[in-house]
């Protein structure tokens, strides 16, 4: 252990919640996106899965809305070193919506797309069992274009560049295949209670 | 997507996966896992103050690997009890062979991190270091860049401008840089005619008072260097959003604006 001379830090808080590494960013939520935000109006927001499913299907905003609502309460850990405690994200749940597709047994990873075509990729499993949605909704009101509005991925259970903002689409594949940040040195699955910020962690 | 490759470059594998929109910023180069992953002792050797409220730390670090301008480092503080704290920043030094690498840091209200460099570091004090980190910042001085960047964004800009400077290179170079008054200006002595300053709070006589405005950018967008500008927009949110809103409807093309925001 290298200890820092002089370095005391701030009060020590005995939470749980908090992986390691990270610090509680309170009610900040900074947005890092490395491009423009999009103008997406909602009209013109369309959500798509293919590749290794049964019946690839490409829903609209209403068709969106059509399916079972469902909330995200909890926590959510940004590879920058910030969490952020108590967010309510209200959308529905991904497995609406790969329940329709129905995902081929080969199927083991996916690649999340933005309509700016910025791209993600997480394994299919990380993606199911109630741990992933679509996120429409922040703290009750529609989701800000800065923050991924009108609608972004949700997988609050990893870093959060894995959340792709303005969500495309899905892509299932039989493979892994890094997106950018990921071709950028950053860790395939980016777990942070095991602190995988960066390939090779 | 990754486009450029360089000597660091140690994995760069094509995604055979193309979504039906090209990524509006492809990467520049791909980073060394090896490099990212391994802390190595930073020793602190010069510290120089900037303005009231940044200041330059000079850190030797005998095993860098070497970075290109744009690109930043996670750093780490631990204390007595184990307990570490730990921030990206940017680098602000050009690539050199010195075995050193610069930091320009803000002192953050409240900032654990900040804090302690402006208030206890001292030259001989030790704090780790891993990186280089994220090739999509990054400008190898390859295309002409317009550097657009607001408060202690100019610090990742300042790296492009002074590698520009050292390498003697001639691809055209810009940079608009944003700070509330002359005393909060980074870097002030440094910059040539290359750079253009905004005073948003108060100027010298005779230099107008605001915010970036499309009157800044049209003169530099006037000029279509050859194969247009890669952009670089660096600061807080709200100074990135207003700055690659202007870049946009000046006809700069979305796909060449890269945006590296605080946080």
């Amino acid at each position: 252990m290298n200890v820092t001379r002089g370095f005391t830090g701030r009060p020590r808080v005995d939470n749980p919640g908090l992986p390691p590494g990270q610090y509680d960013a309170g009610d900040d939520w900074p947005v890092l996106s490395a491009e423009v935000t999009p103008d997406l109006a909602p009209a013109d927001w369309t959500f798509r899965i293919d590749g290794l499913v049964e019946r690839p299907r490409t829903w609209d905003w209403e068709q969106a809305h059509a399916l079972p609502a469902s909330a995200y309460e909890g926590d959510i850990h940004c590879v920058t070193s910030w969490s952020k405690f108590g967010v309510r994200f209200g959308g529905v749940s991904l497995d609406a919506f790969l329940d329709e597709v129905r995902p081929q047994a080969a199927a083991t990873h996916v690649v999340a797309y933005s309509h700016t075509g910025y791209t993600t990729n997480l394994p299919l499993a990380d993606l199911t069992g109630g741990r992933a949605w679509i996120a429409f909704a922040y703290d009750g009101a529609p989701l800000a274009p800065e923050h991924g509005g009108p609608a972004r991925l949700l997988v609050p259970h990893l870093y959060f560049w894995k959340s792709a903002k303005w969500i495309a689409g899905l892509r299932l594949l039989d493979h892994d295949e890094p997106g950018f940040w990921e071709q950028n040195g950053y860790h395939a699955r980016g777990n942070p209670w095991e602190e995988q910020r960066y390939s090779g962690d | 997507m990754t486009e450029t490759s360089t000597s660091q470059t140690a994995f760069a594998p094509p995604t055979a996966f193309t979504p039906p929109t090209r990524f509006a910023v492809p990467g520049r180069i791909a980073v060394s896992s090896g490099t990212a992953t391994v802390w190595q002792t930073a020793t602190l050797t010069e510290i120089r103050r900037e303005t009231p409220h940044a200041a330059t730390f000079r850190l030797a670090v005998p095993a860098w690997a070497g970075h290109l301008p744009g690109q930043h480092l996670m750093l780490r503080l631990t204390a007595q009890d184990g307990y570490t704290a730990q921030r990206h920043y940017s680098i602000a030094s050009a690539p050199d062979d010195s075995g050193h690498i610069e930091l320009t840091l803000d002192h953050v209200a409240g900032g654990e991190v900040s804090g302690w460099f402006h208030t206890v570091a001292e030259p001989g004090d030790e704090v780790e270091v891993r990186g280089p980190l994220s090739g999509f910042f990054a400008w190898p001085g390859d295309r002409p860049a317009l550097l657009i960047g607001a408060g202690s964004g100019v610090v990742p800009l300042m790296s492009m401008v002074r590698h520009h400077r050292a390498r003697g290179l001639a691809v055209p170079l810009r940079l608009l840089v944003s700070a509330r008054g002359p005393e909060e200006l980074i870097y002030a002595r440094e910059y040539g005619t290359e750079t253009t300053p905004v005073f948003t709070r108060s100027a010298p006589a005779g230099v107008p008072v605001g915010r970036l405005t499309a009157a800044h950018l049209a003169p530099l967008l006037a000029e279509r260097p050859t194969g247009g500008w890669e952009a670089y927009v660096c600061g807080s949110n709200g100074f990135a959003e207003h700055a690659s809103r202007l870049l946009v409807e000046a006809g700069q093309p979305v796909d060449r604006i890269r945006i590296e925001r605080f946080g």
